[in-house]
């Protein structure tokens, strides 16, 4: 369980948490500094424990880097996440940012990754098998 | 480009006379412009060089390259005879018009201006000796001038066509909704590695692909650097949420990626590019059926 006591507990969180049925969206806009980082994890986690989530969208796509603190927070967080019953997907990661993570060897193995918002909430869905929520609209079926 | 010792050489020589010995070779050479400009071109013709073009625009050129060249003898300006052989370089390249000849029609001018000065002058050996130390300088500049336009002008075409070819050498082809094609024919290199990874990248968030299928059969050989960065690009266009998979691996590179130790776990690999269609299809949840087959 996150104890109040984890770093950057006292400022406000400059990412903001949405609910959207049983995900969380959050759209990190600037690049966060590494307190920041933890912070977002640790609210998410709680979150996800709070509102009975099923996943988790992260949306990088207006960044243009993504170091490698950040990769291991992420990575932590769908893990923790995935112990706590949701799954994570990255979304909108930018073909300068795929570049520079490879070569700087980052690995993502416990986050899903997805094109966009739209493609990532389809994941998640198939992922979680809520096929069938009403959040979720646009999915082609498959049979 | 220019003769600076030829050029001080000149105006000593040609003491008390170089005011006056280019202009009146100026002259000379502009009142016989028709019979010279009809010999040089006759002479162009049987040398058999600009065979790819025809005797009339043989002459018309000639006409415009002799203008040009009594002017820069009148002037000591190359500038405006570079502009013009730029000029007529960008006309004559794609006729393949080859630099020897471009080289061997500027010297038969020369040639051609010199014996006519013999012809004037011979009679007075030393006011020949001067007007050839006035005029030669001065030619030099111009057929070097004319050479390296030309070069220029036919290295910057080159230049042009490499880049285009490069463009055109890893195409990015939908063809499903969601399904890309990449198709990658020839010598892999470094360069192309890296220009591959760009456009499928790219080519996955403009075309919002899932699966994109990259076709390897026309590649031969790659040496491990390339292996690793097709590695990378699996990877990054895992990162954005495309899977791709690897079609028409060659027996050596496939040797080469097991020798370089790639996690094949995480590599999509189908025999060829119809295979790989299918199961990009599969994935995409497309059914392919034939019509025919689809009545009961």
């Amino acid at each position: 369980m996150p104890s109040p006591e984890y770093p950057g507990a006292a400022e406000p969180l400059r990412v903001s948490i949405l609910t959207q049925g049983q995900f969380l969206i959050v759209s990190i806009h600037t690049a966060l500094d590494d307190t920041q980082m933890t912070r977002l994890q640790q609210d998410l986690i709680e979150q996800v424990g709070r509102q009975r989530s099923r996943g988790i969208i992260v949306d990088v796509s207006t960044l243009d880097v993504l170091d490698s603190f950040a990769t291991v927070t992420l990575n932590q967080l769908a893990s923790v996440a995935r112990l706590r019953g949701a799954e994570t997907v990255i979304v909108g990661i930018t073909p300068e940012v795929a570049i520079a993570m490879v070569q700087l060897s980052l690995q993502m193995n416990f986050v899903h990754t997805a094109l966009d918002l739209e493609e990532g909430l389809q994941r998640l869905a198939e992922l979680t098998g809520a096929l069938d929520a009403a959040t979720v609209s646009g999915v082609r079926s498959r049979d | 480009m220019t003769e600076p010792e030829n050029d001080v050489e000149a105006s000593e020589d040609a003491s008390g006379h170089p005011e006056f010995l280019l202009p009146e070779l100026v002259a000379h050479l502009r009142h016989l412009r028709t019979p010279l400009r009809q010999e040089w071109a006759k002479r162009i013709t049987d040398a058999h060089l600009l065979s790819s073009m025809t005797a009339q625009e043989v002459f018309s050129e000639a006409t415009s390259v002799y203008d040009n060249y009594v002017e820069v003898l009148e002037t000591g300006s190359v500038e405006a005879l570079r502009r013009y052989a730029r000029d007529l370089s960008e006309r004559i390249i794609p006729r393949g018009v080859e630099t020897h000849e471009v080289v061997g029609i500027v010297l038969l001018l020369r040639d051609v201006l010199a014996r006519s000065l013999f012809e004037k002058y011979r009679k007075d050996f030393d006011l020949l000796d001067r007007v050839l130390d006035a005029y030669e300088p001065a030619a030099n500049r111009i057929a070097n001038t004319v050479a390296v336009s030309f070069v220029e002008e036919r290295e910057r075409v080159i230049r042009q066509q490499q880049d285009s070819l490069l463009e055109l050498s890893t195409p990015v082809l939908q063809v499903r909704e969601r399904l890309l094609i990449l198709p990658i024919i020839g010598v892999l290199d470094d360069m192309r590695a890296r220009q591959l990874t760009e456009q499928l990248l790219g080519g996955i968030r403009n075309h919002r692909a899932k699966v994109v299928v990259v076709d390897i059969t026309g590649v031969a050989d790659v040496d491990q650097a390339v292996a690793n960065s097709l590695v990378q690009t699996v990877d990054a266009s895992r990162l954005m949420g495309a899977e791709v998979i690897i079609t028409g691996l060659s027996s050596k590179i496939a040797q080469t990626l097991v020798t370089i130790g790639v996690d094949l776990n995480k590599m999509r690999t189908v025999g060829d590019l119809q295979g790989g269609i299918e199961e990009a299809e599969r994935q995409l949840g497309f059914r392919v059926t034939r019509p025919t087959d689809a009545q009961p």
